[in-house]
This record gives C-alpha cells, sequence and structure tokens, in this order.
C-alpha cells in the first residue's frame, strides 16, 4: 500500500521586504494511514509553515517554490485551488493553535459547523446539524443541542478546542493537522483533549501530524518524531528510539531541557545561543553556531543520513550507540 | 439590554441638553439676544412685547427654562425674512435634504462596501491601488470642489446634467420628492453623487482596513481549512466581521450627511435645509439658524442613538454581555 | 518572526548585537523607500516656500488696489497687460487681479489658518489627553465625555454654527478650527498614553516620586508622538479642506484676505460662463497641496504604525 502522505523536497519561502526567509527548506517526510507524527521544533523552526504547506495555506508574501506533496497519490503542490478546497475539512482537517481565535466571533457554532458539512457533502440544513450535533457529542460537549446554538466567547478554551476538533472531524478525515492545539490551554485541559485525540484518531484510523514545540506532549502520542531545526529535518525516526538515544546534538540538547522527576535537584540543561535568523542562515549546519561538537567537517551541510532502520540524522558528529557505551 | 438601552438614551438626552446650553449661550450670552432674535427693522412695542414673551428681561437661567420650554414646544423664534416660525421653514426644507442625503448613503454604501472588500482582499494589485488612491482624492478634496468639478465637466462641458436646482417633483405624503421623476432624478444624480463621494471614500478605507484585518485572523484561516469557497469566505466569515464597524460609520455618517448636505446644497443650488442656513447666516436670520442648529443636533442625535441599537444587536459580544450583566 | 524566535528562547550566551536606529532615522529610511511619498513631500515642501515667500515671488501684490487695473479685468490665461505688458499665466479675475499672485497670497493665507490652529489644537489636545490618561477616574471620564460629545457632531457643523455666531476673521476662522479639532488630539493622546500608564515603570517612576508634570511629559508624552504625528498630517489636511469649504460658504476668512477657498468662491459664479479660470487655478493650487500632504500622511502612517509595516 502507497503512504498516505509523501512529502519530497518541499521549500516553502517568504519574499519579505529584508530578504527571502525560507522558512521551509526541502523538508521531506512521510506519513502511513492511521499514523501519528511529531513534527517538532522551536518556533520559527518551519513546522507550522510545512503544515500549511500541505493544505496550501500559505499566506503571501509565502509560497512553496519547490517540492513536491503527494497525498494519496496525488500532487498536492500541481493540483491547484480547485483540487486542494476539495480535500480540506473532507480528507485533510486543520486544528489550530489558539482556540480563542479559530472559531469566527460573530457566527453561532451551529452555523459554524453546518457549512463545514454542506461545503462537502450535499445534504439539508437539518441533515448537516444533526452531524453536527452528533460530532459535539463525540467529543465529550454535554448539552450539544444547546452549545450549537451559541457564539464563541461563550465557551471556555478547552471548549472551544474541542469544538474545533469536532468541526476537523465532521468528515472523518484521513489526516489531522494538529498545528500545537494545547499549548494555549491549562495543563489539565491539554492533557484530556491530548487522549481524547488519540482516541478518536485510532477509533477512525485517521493519521495525525502533531506539530508541538513540546517534546514531553508529543513523546507518549506519536508513533515517529520529525525535529524541524532552520527550515530542515534535523532528526527523524521511531519515537522511543529518538527520545531514548537521540543522535543530533539539536535534539539531545532538547531532550535535556525537559524537566524530569528523576533528575530532581540538577541543573536543567539549556541550549547555548539562539535560533538563526531565517533571513541570514549561517553556511553549513545551521545548528554549527550553537553545537558543542561542531567543527570544520560541519561545512557543507550533511545531508539526512540513516544512521539506522527508519532513523535519520542531519550531523556529521552524531551521538551514536557505540560511542555511548564506550563512554560510559 | 434594558439597562443599556436606557443608559443610552440619556446619553443622548444629555447631548441635546449640552448643544441646548450651546446654542443658548451662543445666542443669549455672547451676542445681545435683542439683536438676535428681534428684527432689526421692529418697532419699539414689537421689541419689548418680544422681550417679556422671551423674558428677555429675566435673569439667565430663567431665561434658559424659557429657552427650553419654547423650544421643547417647537417654538424656536419667527423668521424676520419669511415671517413665519422658524422651524416651520426648515421642516419644509427637511424632505429634500433627507431624499438627497439618502440617495447619497445607498450610493456610498452600495459601492463603498464591494469596493473596499474587494480591495482589502488584493492590497496589492493594480484594482486594489486605483481603488485606494480614488479613495483618498475622495476622502481628501474638498466637498465643494469635487462638486464644483462634477458641474464643469457634465453640466458645462458635456452638458448632460443639469448644473443646479430640484427639477420637477411629485408631491408624496406631503414630501415633494425628486427620484420619482425623469426630470427630478437629472437633478439628483450630481448632488447626491457629490455628497456620496466623501463617505464612500471613507467606507473604503474602513472596509478595506477591516478586510486586511480579519483576513489576517486564524477564523479565516480555519474558514479556509474546512474546505469552504472562497465565496463564503468572503460573503460571511469576512462580512460579517467587517459589517459591525461599516454600520457604525453608516449611521454616524447618516447624521454628518445632513450637515455636509449644507455644502453640496450650497455648490448645486438645492433646495434643502442646508442651502436655507447659508442663506439666513447671510441674511442675518437668526431664528432659522437657531431652529436649523436644534433640529439638526436633534436628527443627529437620534441617528447616533437607532445606530448604537443596532449595534448592539449585530454584534453578539456586546448584546449577550448586557444580557449576563 | 525573527521576534517570535527571539522571544520563545531564552537566550544564555550573549544576543548577536541588535542594531539600533534612532527611530526617527529609522522612520525617515522607511519614508524614502516609497517614491510617491518623497514626491508628496518635495510637492509640499514647494507649496509652503511658495506660501512663504509669496510677497517676494508673486508678480504683484494683489490687493494693492493701486497696482490693479480694471482693464485687465477678466483675461484668460496666457494674456498681456494692456497697461504694463506684465503676462497674466493664469489670468485675470474681474478686477484685473493676477491670478498667480492672489494664488500665492491665498495658499499663504490658507496654509496660515491650517498651520496656526493645528499647532494650537496639538498643544490643547496633548495637555487634556494626557492629563485624562494619567489620572484616570473622573477625571478622565469627564474629559471623554466631552470629546466624545463633541466628535459625535461633524465638524462642519459646529464650525459654521460657530462662525455664524462670531462672523468672519482670520481669527475667528482660527479659533473654530481649533475647538474642531482639539478633541482627535485629546483622543488620540489619551488613547496611547492610557497604554503606557499601565505599564510597571510608570508606577516606578511614581515611586521615586517623581512629579506628575514631569512623569506626564517625560515619560508618557513620548510614547504618544507616532500616533500624534499621523493623526496631525490628517487633520492639517482637513484643517485646509474645512478652512476653504467655510470660506467658500462665506462665513470664512473676509474679502480683505482671501484664502484659496475664498478665490474659488468668487470665481464660482463666473464658472458656468466659462470663465473658468477664476475659480479652477486657486482650485487646483488647493487641491495639490491637500495631495501632497496626504501622500506624505499615508507613507508616515504606514512606517510609523508596527503592525502594517512588518
Amino acid at each position: 500500500m502507497t503512504k498516505l502522505l509523501e512529502i519530497e523536497g518541499l521549500q516553502t519561502h517568504f519574499f519579505t521586504r529584508d530578504g527571502v526567509a525560507k522558512a521551509v527548506d526541502g523538508v521531506s517526510l512521510s506519513l502511513d494511514r492511521g499514523e501519528i507524527l511529531g513534527l517538532v521544533g522551536e518556533s520559527g523552526s518551519g513546522k507550522s509553515v510545512t503544515g500549511f504547506s500541505i493544505l496550501g495555506l500559505v499566506d503571501p508574501p509565502g509560497r512553496v517554490v519547490g517540492g513536491r506533496i503527494v497525498f494519496d497519490g496525488a500532487d498536492l503542490v500541481a493540483g491547484g485551488e480547485r483540487m486542494m478546497r476539495g480535500l480540506r475539512g473532507r480528507r485533510i482537517a486543520m486544528i489550530f493553535q489558539d482556540p480563542m481565535m479559530t472559531l469566527n466571533p460573530v457566527l453561532r457554532i451551529d452555523t459554524q459547523m453546518i457549512e463545514t458539512v454542506r461545503a462537502h457533502a450535499d445534504v439539508s440544513r437539518a441533515a448537516a446539524r444533526e452531524r453536527a450535533r452528533e460530532a459535539l457529542v463525540r467529543v465529550g460537549i454535554s448539552s450539544p443541542d444547546e452549545r450549537l446554538e451559541s457564539y464563541p466567547h461563550q465557551f471556555s478554551g478547552g471548549m472551544r478546542q474541542r469544538v474545533a476538533i469536532a468541526i476537523a472531524l465532521l468528515h472523518e478525515p484521513d489526516l489531522i493537522i494538529a498545528d500545537e492545539p494545547t499549548t494555549a490551554l491549562d495543563v489539565t485541559i491539554q492533557a484530556q483533549i491530548l487522549s481524547e485525540v488519540q482516541t478518536l484518531c485510532a477509533e477512525a484510523g485517521t493519521a495525525l501530524i502533531w506539530i508541538t514545540h513540546d517534546l514531553a506532549v508529543v513523546s507518549g502520542l506519536a508513533d515517529r518524531l520529525a525535529v524541524m531545526y532552520a527550515g530542515r529535518i534535523i532528526e527523524a525516526g521511531p519515537t522511543a528510539g529518538i527520545i531514548a538515544r537521540p543522535a543530533h546534538p539539536y535534539t539531545k540538547g532538547l531532550i535535556e531541557s525537559v524537566p524530569q522527576g528523576k533528575r530532581h535537584g540538577t541543573l536543567l540543561k539549556q541550549i547555548g545561543g539562539m535560533t538563526p535568523s531565517l533571513l541570514h542562515l549561517p553556511r553549513g549546519c545551521k545548528f554549527a553556531p550553537r553545537c558543542p561538537r561542531a567543527d570544520a567537517a560541519c561545512d557543507p551541510e550533511p545531508p539526512l543520513a540513516e544512521i539506522a532502520a527508519g532513523r535519520g540524522v542531519r550531523c556529521v558528529h552524531p551521538h551514536l550507540e557505540a560511542e555511548e557505551s564506550a563512554a560510559s | 439590554m434594558i439597562v443599556y438601552l436606557v443608559r443610552r438614551f440619556g446619553q443622548s438626552l444629555l447631548a441635546i441638553v449640552a448643544m441646548a446650553i450651546l446654542v443658548f449661550v451662543g445666542v443669549y450670552a455672547i451676542g445681545n439676544p435683542v439683536d438676535v432674535l428681534i428684527n432689526p427693522e421692529a418697532s419699539q412695542a414689537e421689541i419689548a412685547a418680544t422681550t417679556a414673551r422671551l423674558g428677555l428681561d429675566k435673569p439667565l437661567w430663567q431665561q434658559f427654562g424659557i429657552f427650553v420650554w419654547n423650544a421643547a414646544q417647537g417654538d424656536l423664534g419667527t423668521s424676520f425674512v419669511y415671517g413665519r416660525p422658524a422651524l416651520e421653514i426648515i421642516v419644509d426644507r427637511l424632505p429634500a435634504t433627507m431624499e438627497l442625503a439618502l440617495v447619497a448613503l445607498i450610493l456610498s454604501v452600495g459601492l463603498g462596501v464591494p469596493l473596499g472588500v474587494w480591495a482589502g482582499l488584493r492590497p496589492e494589485s493594480v484594482a486594489g491601488r486605483t481603488i485606494m488612491g480614488g479613495s483618498i482624492l475622495g476622502f481628501s478634496l474638498p466637498n465643494f470642489w469635487q462638486g464644483m468639478l462634477l458641474i464643469l465637466v457634465f453640466a458645462v462641458l458635456l452638458g448632460w446634467l443639469p448644473a443646479g436646482g430640484r427639477g420637477e417633483t411629485v408631491e408624496v405624503l406631503g414630501m415633494r420628492l425628486s427620484f420619482l421623476t425623469l426630470d427630478g432624478l437629472s437633478h439628483l444624480i450630481l448632488p447626491a453623487i457629490n455628497l456620496a463621494l466623501f463617505k464612500m471614500s471613507l467606507i473604503i478605507r474602513l472596509a478595506r482596513a477591516n478586510t486586511r484585518e480579519v483576513c489576517l485572523q486564524d477564523y479565516v484561516k480555519f474558514a479556509r481549512a474546512k474546505g469552504l469557497s472562497g465565496r463564503r469566505v468572503v460573503m460571511v466569515h469576512i462580512l460579517k466581521n467587517i459589517m459591525i464597524p461599516v454600520v457604525t460609520i453608516i449611521g454616524l455618517e447618516l447624521g454628518s450627511m445632513v450637515a455636509f448636505a449644507i455644502v453640496t446644497e450650497t455648490v448645486f443650488a438645492w433646495p434643502g435645509m442646508g442651502k436655507l442656513l447659508i442663506d439666513s447666516i447671510n441674511l442675518l436670520d437668526r431664528p432659522v439658524i437657531v431652529a436649523y442648529l436644534m433640529l439638526t443636533v436633534l436628527i443627529i442625535v437620534t441617528i447616533n442613538l437607532v445606530v448604537d441599537v443596532i449595534y448592539s444587536l449585530l454584534d453578539p459580544r456586546i448584546r449577550l454581555s448586557e444580557v449576563k450583566g | 518572526m525573527t521576534d517570535s524566535i527571539a522571544s520563545d528562547l531564552e537566550p544564555v550566551g550573549t544576543p548577536a548585537p541588535a542594531r539600533v536606529d534612532h527611530p526617527a532615522k529609522r522612520v525617515a529610511k522607511q519614508f524614502v523607500e516609497d517614491p510617491v511619498a518623497v514626491v508628496g513631500l518635495v510637492l509640499f515642501l514647494l507649496v509652503a516656500l511658495v506660501a512663504l515667500l509669496a510677497p517676494v515671488l508673486a508678480p504683484q501684490n494683489p490687493y494693492d488696489l493701486a497696482q490693479l487695473d480694471i482693464m485687465d479685468g477678466g483675461l484668460p490665461p496666457g494674456e498681456a497687460s494692456f497697461g504694463t505688458g506684465m503676462t497674466y499665466w493664469l489670468g485675470t479675475d474681474t478686477q484685473g487681479r493676477d491670478m498667480v499672485s492672489a494664488i500665492m497670497y491665498g495658499l499663504r493665507i490658507s496654509l496660515f489658518v491650517a498651520t496656526v490652529s493645528l499647532g494650537l489644537a496639538i498643544t490643547i489636545g496633548t495637555v487634556v489627553g494626557v492629563t485624562a490618561a494619567y489620572f484616570g477616574g473622573r477625571i478622565d471620564s469627564l474629559i471623554m465625555r466631552i470629546v466624545d460629545l463633541q466628535l459625535s457632531f461633524p465638524a462642519i457643523l459646529i464650525a459654521l454654527i460657530l462662525l455664524a455666531l462670531l462672523g468672519r476673521g482670520v481669527d475667528k476662522v482660527v479659533l473654530a478650527l481649533v475647538i474642531v479639532q482639539w478633541a482627535y488630539y485629546a483622543r488620540t493622546v489619551r488613547g496611547s498614553a492610557i497604554v503606557e500608564r499601565r505599564k510597571d515603570y510608570i508606577d516606578a517612576a511614581r515611586c521615586l516620586a517623581l512629579s506628575d508634570r514631569r512623569i506626564m511629559f517625560r515619560h508618557l508624552l513620548p510614547n504618544c508622538v507616532p500616533p500624534l504625528i499621523v493623526v496631525a498630517t490628517v487633520q492639517i489636511a482637513q484643517a485646509i479642506a474645512l478652512e476653504a469649504t467655510l470660506s467658500f460658504l462665506g462665513v470664512g476668512v473676509p474679502i480683505t484676505e482671501p484664502s484659496l477657498g475664498l478665490l474659488i468662491a468668487n470665481g464660482y459664479d463666473y464658472l458656468l460662463s466659462g470663465r473658468y479660470w477664476i475659480s479652477l487655478f486657486p482650485g487646483i493650487a488647493l487641491v495639490v497641496t491637500i495631495i501632497a500632504i496626504n501622500l506624505v500622511g499615508d507613507r508616515l502612517r504606514d512606517v510609523l504604525n508596527p503592525r502594517l509595516s512588518s
């Protein structure tokens, strides 16, 4: 069976007054049906732009300038707006970061849900409304009839995100792109939403791309991880393997900067320096200026090389298993 | 909601009272009210009679009471020029002004909103830039100058439309209206365009700015991510959001249209109350000026009140928070 | 975009040294990137120069009756005087007044009225606005009530009524324009000052027992300057237009000191009879002035509004 989604060499650039910002520059990744991929990176690493590129929703001055995005056999970059619109909301849905901002404040919830149903299905208003109601029930919203007639501002943040998730699930899509959907929520709500999304996706066999800067959140959720830095994937592979033995110095840094119970009392490690400006990227490996292992070999930039089955890393001096055991 | 309405109504009343005080101070305290309100050609006996009727010999606060009392009963003095109650003369001219203002308002909204949204969706396009450039001109060039150019081009050079006057009118419900006859309509077009241009530019700018702002919102992107057609995103998601400020401004501008009609009516010799005001200023017919002012203030305040109520009905955030509160 | 990167990450190393230009320099730099705005600025400077130097530049003093020749009345553009032989490039009015000179002097009066009223209105508006923002509470709500009340009435109506009561005169027009305009500045200044007022450093300054006046004008005021400049450029164009309108309606400046608006009004009667130049050329001068200011103002707004310029 073919992959659900295959991205090859995606380049999305923003043509700003100060120059071209290469927000995404040569990203390749793939996704099976029902698989959950964690796309991890700091702000500005290009992870959200990758998500928007898949949906064809990159706003000017941004533009996909290269690469292919093949979804279920069809090239989305070449497909054009008409095809994209047919896919959006029906086969590929998206959940945004800030639930306060994603629902239109002047439209009632039922309007916003019914229009989504009717955008892709030729059904009566009543039937569409019934589907909306069911979707609300599915995401655990009580008294859905009353809720349908409310406006977004009458909901709490967590409830709004549930509505957004319900909207994303309306057409039982093959793929949901979730752009930091829990970042703006309280920790307890975060956990609830997380487990609900996981359950719902497992039930329906929906693949999920979970975009986040928070390794802790995604490590319990994703089958595989892809770590992004400065518009590139610098490490990818099965979640367990990466968490246990990160190969890229940046990934290692990220993991070590996550607070953990057992390291209580010890100082958290930090990654020195700052993410580079996308307008003025360094030559060679983009992480080199901040990397403790960097040397002359880091220029030119290394390719994403396979170090084990399904594990790729873009580094000339990766932390390898053999080396780890030798050191200990 | 009711609390809100009552409070809003109180504010309107306050505005009217404030303006009444201002007019009163202007007429009674700055000038000599005898000069201002009594025909200079009146005889001694008439002066004495009017002085007594208006209570000009009484203390200022009592005079104010009389002024308000008379005004409330519709007595704003008698025109020196026409020898009729000032208010009556103004009300006679009211339909002409309202007709002009309404037609101009419809023109400015009907054209302004679509043009503004268009320019907002494609700010960098040639059309977007042209619309914006045009609106800057419409916004910044003085109204009378635009009117003059309209006359110069369409009346003097091309000879297509009359340069002034109201043309043939039809009486409907006691009001003489121009737009029902072909001749009246031809007289109405230029002044209506002239009066509309300024507001239209304002609405274009507002609609454009709001469209741009709304377009950046996540909910528009989310609406697109739901697979909605571009048409629905614009017509429902964007338009409904920009209509709130647009409706506000439309209402407020209807009030100011009545005021701006002063200029247009003067340029096009349109026999409305604005032209009457300028004529009265030139003839020093003060009671008419006072009557015009009070009536216009009343109209503007009422319009503002109605707009605010509509506004609160349109915006669920305001409406519902008031219900709760 | 770079901002969010920097703010999201806790830098431990030394941050890259940011280039810090003086704000005015940054604004000037961005301003000249738009050639249209530069044209506007040059035009405006030219207009201002003509107005300033009108007595030197004008071929005749249009209000010295001794220099006028009624024989030259109503000459079309390009005709020569019957008496002195000088060419009237833009024609003459019915009294034989050279339109070039009349326009130069008219421009002078128009700009004088606008700038003086602008200066006074800004001063009053700023003081009132900062006071309202700084003290807050009842003072603030009282002041803002008045401002809102005034702004709910069209400027032209207020100005017209004032002048109808006061009579004609340059000083009276200035007064009317100040009364009409101060509220815009008060609202603008108060709006930005109140945002700044809520920041912690103002409380810190108060704890240091700095005087109210010092905090208001040294700390609050500078933050209000960019929006103030934007409003001022819009308002000065509006002031010029409003003065012209009032004078056109016959309630503005007196006949002895005609501004552009009054020149247009004087020629208006002859417009229909074909002597278009008496009205048209002063009108063009007025329009060029207003457009030039608007071009500058639009660019300034884009440059000074960080939300739109990014």
